[in-house]
């Protein structure tokens, strides 16, 4: 801004200012750059321990327990960390953390960790999937921090609506069902590759011992399908929801836009799966694949849709 | 068919052909793979791959003008994309007959399936299977007390008790519970041709029309009010109610703290004011407009979708008349003289304007214009608009580059206002031409054309919204609809549909149960039923569950 900016003309009415505090912003960023040192801690320390667990020596194996656990301690301090950058942004913008594509990435990879550590308790057999989630995320806020971080901006009057909330609530809610449905199932697919099972290479004996640490087939399979279940009641929420906030910002419920074709093209995929789930020759490898084709989809609408592609839902804040 | 199947579970197996098939066995071979589950599989993923084309190329009902561009870049590419419909991917055939197909296929399986859960829900469940010990959840108690006569009894109360539906037969009893997994299941899939129906029928009677009003301008709600409308295929002219809206104000607020580096001048909120008649003779009511607040009238909404300046501009072939002290104004008969609304093309409104002065003597010319709300000079001398409000009457400009030659208005072919056609035109002032574009200021001086073509004068500023005024029947509908899908998805995944049974034999007591679908909870049940039966159940796990 040229200094001739020095005083602008009153707002027509004194609630339309509004409250930004970079200062606070540069915290919550510090908060986000201290959770991904711990997680890429955690996230070697859960290789670490996948590597002992799956070691041919017994005492490695004895020893492998006491690393998970601390792995796991790792994961708790950084998403201690990772909430409070959150919630710090949060406040730095006054309003909620998620109108851009950096603070969709961070509020995003928090509700998958918060998700899973809360699924661990219930379900056990997901925490052996730590490593595929702490990797995950750790590469989604390097990617936001480096490639898509803005400083806190007001609202565009198109995003102030209640359905800010609730619609983008549970499209990320449901994303990170999926996030972790889908690890269950390219975990599925590994144990299930020819490749893996048969080959005499020395490096796929060790991934052998390493998959052989995972639940076995079957109950990966109906890991994903829960997790998936879930993700496709939200998903269908999102886009009802997102009908709804539509024709009031839009002046139309509907309109393909380019974010609501591949909302629509989603939903189309793990429909496609439920009813594959269901036919026979399509259970178990076909719909563990396209479990991972619809997450895929879900990263490309995220990224590629977006940042190049022409539509409404243009709102990364990148230039 | 899966031996641990319920009988009434639907096979999704396409019978095999046999190649004797007369025309009656054809059409019904072609209806039993249409409506499998297999074919319903491979058309939703063909769907969804059928729909990403409409995401790559710009389409007609979303984007009209990425279309025109598409064909100015690529004419010839374009015509082969037009060709196969890539420009109206949502209407065209191979994605109609892909939904079409569908649908038929939903039908097709949903209606015998309503059939056969109809039965199932006022017949009794089941007779109990021979082997128990081949269900996924089984137990059994070989103690003595086990024998006891009351344990049938017993059983059939607590399923009951459990919300069961329990059929005792001799030593044993059946169970099942959950049927309104099923029943959610159909609710979802019959919502969704409620969906597409809905969406038909309201799209057919709809309208959407565009206006762009000026401030002070009144629009009046036919056909000849609206800049562009877009009805629908049963649209009827006499359904438009006739109502009259002017936009008294339009008002912007723009984030004007300095002190928020890079959101300075972000707006904060649009607001259109206007007063609506909804009969001709009716006292005018006032409400404000803005985005994600629409105004709901009587058979229609009118929403804000856009805004921009309207400089008010006055030409006339007569030059400029110089007062004493310097000041030039503008003398009548005006050639041109009104609000002219400028396109903004960027953040901070630089706004392009065009103007064509058909009547203007001795030749006719064209005009385009910039505004600046702001004007600031970039480093290479050329203006910018530094903020997208006027910090003070003096800080906004408008410049103009003059354009003299036959505009192409009297040849009957219709064209855009908001652009200039260039090719063909003289340019007098501004650009190339080595004469500075005319410069003006809000309420200043007026100033000569070139080459004594008379004078120009920039006499007011205001503002200008675009609004779409819009009507659909059957959106409350899809609504109803969309939500019933909803309830009907979130039965069908999470009620669990199981038949439980106990049965005495020789050996002792049998517990079992079978899921239709995934249950997490199988292996439990069986352990609470013969908890709750007396026995000190230990689950033996089966393989199917986790």
């Amino acid at each position: 801004m040229p200094k001739l900016l020095q005083v602008l003309p009153p707002v027509f009415h004194a609630q339309q200012t509004v409250s930004l505090n970079d200062d606070l912003s540069q915290v919550s960023l510090y908060f986000i750059y201290a959770a991904m040192a711990v997680y890429t801690v955690a996230f070697l320390a859960y290789v670490w321990h996948l590597s002992q667990a799956a070691s041919t020596v017994k005492a490695n194996r004895k020893g492998a327990t006491r690393i998970e656990k601390w792995a796991f301690i790792l994961l708790i301090i950084s998403a201690l960390f990772h909430g409070f950058g959150v919630v710090l942004r949060g406040v730095a913008a006054s309003r909620v953390p998620w109108a851009n594509m950096y603070e969709f990435s961070i509020t995003g990879t928090f509700l998958v960790v918060a998700i899973y550590l809360v699924s661990q308790v219930f379900v056990k057999d997901i925490r052996i999937l730590a490593v595929f989630m702490s990797g995950f995320v750790l590469l989604v806020l390097g990617i936001a921090t480096n490639q898509f971080y803005v400083q806190v901006k007001s609202l565009m009057p198109a995003l102030q609506s209640y359905w800010l909330v609730i619609h983008v609530t549970v499209a990320i809610l449901a994303t990170g069902f999926f996030n972790i449905a889908s690890a269950a199932s390219i975990a599925y697919l590994m144990k299930g590759s020819k490749l893996v099972e048969t080959s005499k290479l020395k490096g796929f004996a060790l991934t052998r011992r390493i998959l052989g640490l995972f639940p076995d087939m079957n109950k990966l399979e109906k890991l994903a399908y829960r997790f998936n279940i879930i993700g496709f009641i939200l998903w269908t929420f999102t886009l009802i929801a997102g009908a709804i906030w539509a024709e009031r910002a839009w002046h139309r419920y509907w309109g393909w836009d380019t974010k609501e074709v591949w909302t629509f093209i989603i939903w189309t995929i793990y429909a496609g799966y439920l009813h594959a789930n269901a036919t026979r020759g399509w259970s178990g490898k076909r719909s563990a694949w396209l479990a991972v084709i619809g997450f895929c989809a879900i990263i490309f609408n995220f990224t590629i849709v977006n940042l190049f592609f022409k539509g409404l839902h243009v709102y990364s804040g990148l230039k | 068919m899966d031996s641990s199947r319920p009988s009434d579970h639907v096979s999704n197996e396409a019978p095999i052909a046999s190649p004797e098939l007369g025309v009656v066995g054809w059409l019904r071979w072609v209806w039993r793979s249409l409506t499998s589950m297999r074919t319903a599989l491979i058309l939703l993923l063909l769907l969804a791959a059928a729909a990403i084309p409409g995401s790559i190329y710009p389409q007609r009902s979303a984007d009209p003008n990425g279309v025109t561009s598409y064909f100015q870049q690529n004419p010839e590419l374009a015509k082969v994309l037009d060709g196969l419909q890539l420009f109206d991917v949502y209407s065209s055939v191979w994605f109609s007959a892909i939904y079409i197909l569908l649908f038929i296929s939903l039908i097709g399986c949903v209606v015998p399936r309503t059939i056969v859960h109809a039965k199932a829900m006022v017949s009794p469940p089941p007779v109990t299977p021979r082997k128990l010990s081949r269900m996924p959840a089984y137990f059994i108690s070989k103690t003595k007390s086990a024998s006891s006569d009351s344990i049938v009894g017993d059983a059939a109360a607590l399923l009951k008790k459990q919300g069961y539906r329990v059929e005792v037969d001799g030593d044993s009893v059946s169970a099942e519970r959950g049927y309104l997994r099923e029943t959610g299941n159909l609710i979802f899939h019959v919502s969704l041709i409620g969906v597409l129906v809905a969406v038909g029928f309201g799209g057919a009677f709809s309208y959407s029309g565009q206006r762009l009003l000026v401030e002070g301008d009144t629009f009046v709600n036919n056909l000849a009010g609206y800049d562009s409308f877009s009805p629908g295929a049963f649209f009827n002219e006499n359904n438009l109610q006739p109502f009259s809206m002017s936009l008294d104000k339009f008002e912007i607020a723009f984030d004007n703290n300095v002190d928020h580096v890079g959101n300075t001048g972000t707006p904060i909120d649009f607001r259109a004011s206007v007063s609506t008649k909804l009969t001709p003779g009716s006292e005018a009511s006032k409400a404000v407009i803005r985005v994600n607040e629409p105004l709901e009238l009587p058979g229609s909404k009118v929403y804000l979708t856009g805004n921009g300046y309207a400089p008010v501009l006055a030409f006339s072939d007569k030059p400029c008349k110089a007062l004493p002290g310097g000041v030039r104004v503008i003398e009548g008969p005006f050639s041109y003289e009104g609000a002219v609304p400028y396109l903004p093309q960027d953040a901070n409104y630089t706004s392009l304007g065009v103007i064509k002065l058909p009547d203007a003597k001795p030749n006719q010319y064209g005009v385009l214009s910039f505004f600046y709300p702001t004007a600031g000079k970039l480093p290479t001398g050329a203006f910018t608009s530094i903020y997208p409000a006027a910090l003070s009457p003096q800080s906004s400009l408008l410049t103009l580059n003059v354009y003299v030659g036959d505009l192409g208005l009297d040849s009957g072919i219709p064209s855009n206002v908001f652009s200039l056609a260039t090719h063909g035109l003289k340019q007098l002032s501004g650009g190339k031409t080595g004469v500075k574009p005319i410069q003006l200021l809000v309420k200043g001086n007026a100033q000569d054309l070139p080459n004594h073509m008379g004078c120009v004068a920039f006499t007011d500023l205001k503002r200008f919204a675009s609004l779409d005024i819009d009507y659909n029947p059957g959106q409350g509908w899809v609504l109803l609809f969309a939500l019933l899908s909803l309830g009907g998805l979130i039965l069908s995944l999470l009620v669990p549909r199981r038949r439980v049974w106990v049965k005495r034999t020789s050996e002792g007591v049998e517990v079992a149960a079978l899921a239709r679908g995934d249950d997490p909870a199988l292996e439990k049940i069986v352990v609470e039923v013969a908890d709750e039966l007396g026995f000190k159940a230990k689950s033996k796990k089966k393989d199917t569950d986790a």
